[in-house]
């Protein structure tokens, strides 16, 4: 695969930091890394910034997290702290698996959104802040006051403060320096985690690939003005050291890596509905999956994208749907019925906050409950997590092969801090196994029946329309192995028992993941899902400090290995960490007659009678490690009191 | 629908399908008297003259009694959850244009529950034939209202009379974007149902037939007054539509010269309400499919889909120093 032509500087630019040149490198301060955030108004670019930034530090060799730092509305009113909109990227030395804790410097277009981020608590103290000054001369008294007020506050507060003449410099290059600030922000951030120039040039062109070749060179000079004017007035020179790169990569978030799994699945069709924010996975895939001859159907609703998919499964063609929440719910029966009749169906969440409409854009893992048990009746489907993008794009080949070789609903949950979550990860090397065989057309044995049900795995072979001898007709009623409906006692259970062997059957195939940290000690933290960057680097900071902490991390959450039970009991307390709701035990109304716990830990109290505690939060953010350790530390500390 | 290459390969070689090879062994259990079974017979002629092959024929229905039919068909029959069966015929037919795909449906499953997919199959107008089997009421539940009940109806939910008037699915249908055939059928002409089904699927895009069918059960004298007098029921003829038997023209002399493409008459006709119009109200064959549309101009095979990852990849791609296809910004 080489690339050629102009156009694909980007995907070919290798530069390791030692080849830069000019960029002041001696006199930089050596990291390990920092936490940047931008951030602007909607529509001020911020997060396109943000996002440049994080691809040149990937394809320099540091590792990344990027975060988006998203309104609720399209078009907020400007300069308001509701408004704020950017991107939050953690550049590292090492390898990054999360969000990280508060934020190292902060680059804000006006006085309101950065205290937006004061105000969340995302900014370390002391932190350094590069603010656009323009607001100290506006013609808007009142602005001029906000401004100031927020300036002097700021630097009251302890925090390093730079103010930046963006819109001054800016107009020098471009008319309406709000539609190019955010380049010239890029060059300087690029000055000062001295990251090589020619890298951050092929990005921007990369970025712009598809505007015309002016607009193209006005980015690439105001990148350039950015990063000249911050050699000649900052003072700040980081470098954040990459080893050299040494297998190939790519770098994407957690949405482009579904849409590409869905690709390598083999998966022809998908029905989806828009819904934030799973649906830039349905963008991506709607960009590249007609040129592999599969097709993204936009149905009329979630109910319709999820039948539609159910269609194209029973004709076939494996497919997959992928929503949010509310249309998980809207769902329930669709899947029920590919549950009933036995129909292959991959069902993708991407997890927001909930219930109802809840937090559209921020991320919380509270749909693990509906996924498993959120049909009526006895619906026994797979539910796995996925806990990186790599995860994600390779979740969607596993989830693919389950779903035809059981015939069974797979839903796969991501969330929200996934789905914009950008990180390198090795590229894919293609294997046509990936793929679904072709549809069986061959005609049908005379004897044979639609549900032959196995008594070792619960399997029946299932009859494709089109195979002779092989019609029968499918439905959601109870039925006989004829497909015949029937609502005879005997049957119903036998149907019953058979739909639920396959879970058993793939449960016996099921290997538990590696203990994270010792097999044995005083605490396992377990998890699922995005979480698992943030809980296995809590867990080495906890380690760091002589504590006997452990994680388990949990992929197929229904049905889930064996082995569980024996890792939790090697340690004197078990306490899953899960960006979901739990009723704090503080609270004066909660007694532990009453007390919700987390999903997860609802789930392994109730299968093997172990007494598992839980910590979590539903605000909307990722978990950060600080605040884990911090609850790991309490949970430790409570520990002792009661062996006291 | 159009008959496909394969199935004319199909019909050279096949003996001559009948009529039993269309009949599943059960048997079907709809009451003594309903219309359903009219219908049924009208899909399994249809069947046998056009040699579709069972294994080829998909019969995609929801909930209610008119769609327990696809149980009575020898073909592939999908009877789902109730008002989804055209999403699922949609997908069935998105990716296997091979397959000859039927959805019977009722008043309460395709103009109720499942209103929202019945307006955008119309839109979609992707090569399939639905038939509305339209009683009036529900009858699987035990005689409740539906959108197509008369004003004034007592049923159980509706015990001092239907509040609303009714729905008319004709108009309906006829309004929305991308309509391509629209005609009305009834339970008690069987010739004509049996040409009108014919002519749905011979057709290329979405054939609407709403079928009046009577339930001796629940809404025993609701045609009665059509049944008994043949001069309320307007035929609609055309060299482009229906072309009556001698036989079926004696008794119906109440005929209407109704070319199919005149939507504005069309309309007229669908509104109609002392006489009940049959025939072809609509037929567009020219407006576009959207499985045809959404077809794709390759099949998808393994090189294909490593050759688009690696695009993907490539895009976003990392490299080592010493392996990176091509140095940067010469």
């Amino acid at each position: 695969m080489t690339p050629t032509g102009k156009q694909h500087h980007a995907e070919t630019a290798t530069l390791s930091r030692e080849e830069t040149p000019g960029t002041g490198q001696s006199s930089a301060e050596v990291l390990q890394e920092h936490i940047v955030e931008i951030v602007s108004d909607s529509g001020e670019g911020a997060q396109r910034c943000g996002q440049s930034l994080a691809a040149i530090a990937a394809r320099s060799g540091n590792g990344i997290w990027t975060v988006e730092i998203i309104p609720a509305e399209i078009q907020p009113p400007h300069r308001s702290v509701a408004g704020a909109s950017g991107n939050r990227v953690r550049i590292a030395s090492h390898r990054v698996t999360n969000v990280g804790d508060e934020a190292d410097l902060v680059v804000a277009f006006n006085e309101q959104v950065l205290l937006s981020r004061l105000r969340a608590g995302e900014v370390k103290p002391g932190a350094t802040i590069l603010l656009e000054n323009m607001w100290a001369a506006y013609p808007d008294p009142d602005i001029r006051a906000a401004y100031a007020k927020v300036r002097d506050e700021v630097k009251a507060a302890g925090y390093r403060l730079y103010e930046v003449p963006l819109e001054v410099e800016c107009q020098k290059y471009v008319p309406d320096p709000r539609r190019g600030k955010n380049m010239f922000v890029l060059g300087m951030l690029c000055a000062i985690y001295s990251l090589d120039p020619e890298l951050a040039r092929a990005q921007v062109r990369f970025t712009f690939a598809k505007k015309e070749q002016k607009i193209v060179d006005a980015n690439v000079e105001l990148l350039d003005a950015g990063r000249a004017w911050a050699e000649q007035n900052l003072d700040l020179r980081y470098a954040i050291p990459a080893p050299p790169v040494t297998e190939p990569q790519v770098v994407m978030n957690g949405n482009a890596a579904l849409a590409l799994g869905v690709v390598a699945s083999g998966m022809e069709v998908c029905a989806m509905y828009p819904i934030t924010p799973a649906t830039s996975a349905s963008h991506y895939l709607s960009n590249i999956f007609e040129k592999v001859g599969c097709v993204v159907h936009q149905a009329e609703d979630e109910i319709a994208a999820c039948t539609f998919a159910i269609g194209a499964s029973y004709a076939g063609k494996c497919a997959v749907t992928i929503t949010s929440g509310p249309g998980l719910s809207l769902k329930q029966e669709g899947i029920g019925l590919a549950v009933m009749a036995e129909i292959p169906l991959v069902v993708i969440d991407v997890q927001r906050g909930g219930p109802s409409t809840g937090l559209p854009t921020k991320v919380e893992q509270g749909d693990l409950m509906a996924a498993m048990f959120g049909g009526h009746g006895d619906a026994p489907k797979v539910v796995m997590a996925a806990s990186s993008i790599e995860d994600c794009f390779y979740s969607v080949i596993t989830a693919r092969k389950i779903a035809e070789t059981f015939n069974m609903v797979v839903v796969i949950l991501t969330d929200a801090a996934l789905a914009t979550a950008q990180q390198p990860y090795p590229r894919p090397k293609f294997n046509a196994d990936w793929l679904a065989p072709p549809v069986n057309q061959s005609a049908v044995p005379e004897d044979a029946h639609p549900y032959d049900w196995d008594e070792r795995t619960g399997i029946a072979t299932r009859f494709i329309p089109g195979q002779p001898n092989g019609m029968h007709c499918l439905t959601g009623l109870a039925h006989d192995r004829d497909s015949h409906v029937a609502y005879d006692p005997e049957i119903n259970e036998e149907g019953l028992l058979n739909r639920s062997r396959k879970l058993a059957a793939l449960q016996t195939t099921l290997r538990l993941a590696p203990v994270f940290g010792d097999e044995e000690g005083d605490l396992l933290l377990i998890g699922w899902g995005s979480t698992r960057g943030a809980i296995e680097e809590a867990v080495s900071m906890l380690r760091a400090e002589g504590h006997k902490v452990s994680s388990l991390h949990l992929k197929f959450l229904q049905p889930m290995a064996s082995g569980i039970d024996a890792v939790m009991k090697r340690f004197g307390k078990v306490m899953t960490i899960e960006n979901n709701w739990n009723d704090p035990p503080s609270d004066p109304l909660i007694t532990p007659d009453n007390r919700r716990y987390s999903h997860l830990a609802q789930l392994l109290r109730s299968r093997w009678l172990i007494d598992v505690d839980c910590w979590g939060k539903a605000r909307g953010q990722p978990l950060k490690p600080a605040a884990i350790v911090q609850a790991a530390r309490a949970k430790l500390a409570q520990a002792q009191g009661e062996d006291q | 629908m159009n008959a496909s290459m394969s199935q004319c390969l199909m019909q050279m070689v096949h003996t001559d399908y009948v009529i039993a090879d269309y009949q599943s062994e059960i048997a079907p259990r709809w009451c003594t008297g309903c219309g359903d079974t009219a219908i049924l017979t009208a899909m399994q002629r249809l069947c046998r003259d056009e040699q579709l092959p069972p294994e080829k024929t998909v019969c995609v229905s929801g909930i209610g009694c008119a769609s327990r039919l696809p149980h009575y068909m020898n073909a592939y029959g999908f009877h789902g959850i109730h008002g989804r069966a055209l999403p699922v015929a949609e997908g069935i037919k998105i990716r296997r244009p091979d397959l000859n795909v039927f959805v019977t449906t009722g008043d309460g499953d395709c103009c109720s529950i499942g209103a929202a997919h019945w307006l955008h199959a119309i839109r979609y107008n992707m090569n399939m034939t639905l038939l509305l089997h339209d009683n009036n009421v529900y009858g699987l539940t035990k005689k409740q209202a539906s959108p197509t009940s008369p004003q004034g109806m007592k049923s159980n939910t509706t015990p001092f009379g239907a509040t609303l008037n009714p729905l008319n699915p004709l108009t309906v249908t006829l309004g929305v974007s991308n309509v391509s055939f629209v005609a009305q059928a009834v339970d008690w002409i069987p010739d004509l149902l049996y040409d009108i089904l014919r002519q749905a699927y011979h057709h290329k895009g979405f054939s609407f037939v709403r079928i009046l069918q009577r339930c001796p059960n629940f809404m025993e004298h609701r045609f009665d007054d059509w049944v008994r007098d043949p001069s309320k029921m307007r035929i609609l003829t055309h060299a482009n539509g229906l072309r009556l038997k001698p036989e079926v023209s004696r008794v119906y002399k109440n005929q209407e010269t109704h070319d199919p493409l005149d939507m504005p008459r069309a309309l007229a006709l669908a509104a109609l309400k002392e006489e009940i119009p049959v025939g072809i109200l609509y037929r567009d064959p020219t407006v576009p499919c959207y499985d045809e549309l959404r077809a794709g101009e390759r099949p998808s095979t393994p090189g294909l889909v490593e050759l688009v990852l690696n695009e993907e990849f490539d895009k976003v791609g990392i490299w080592p120093a010493e392996t990176a296809p091509a140095a940067a910004g010469e």
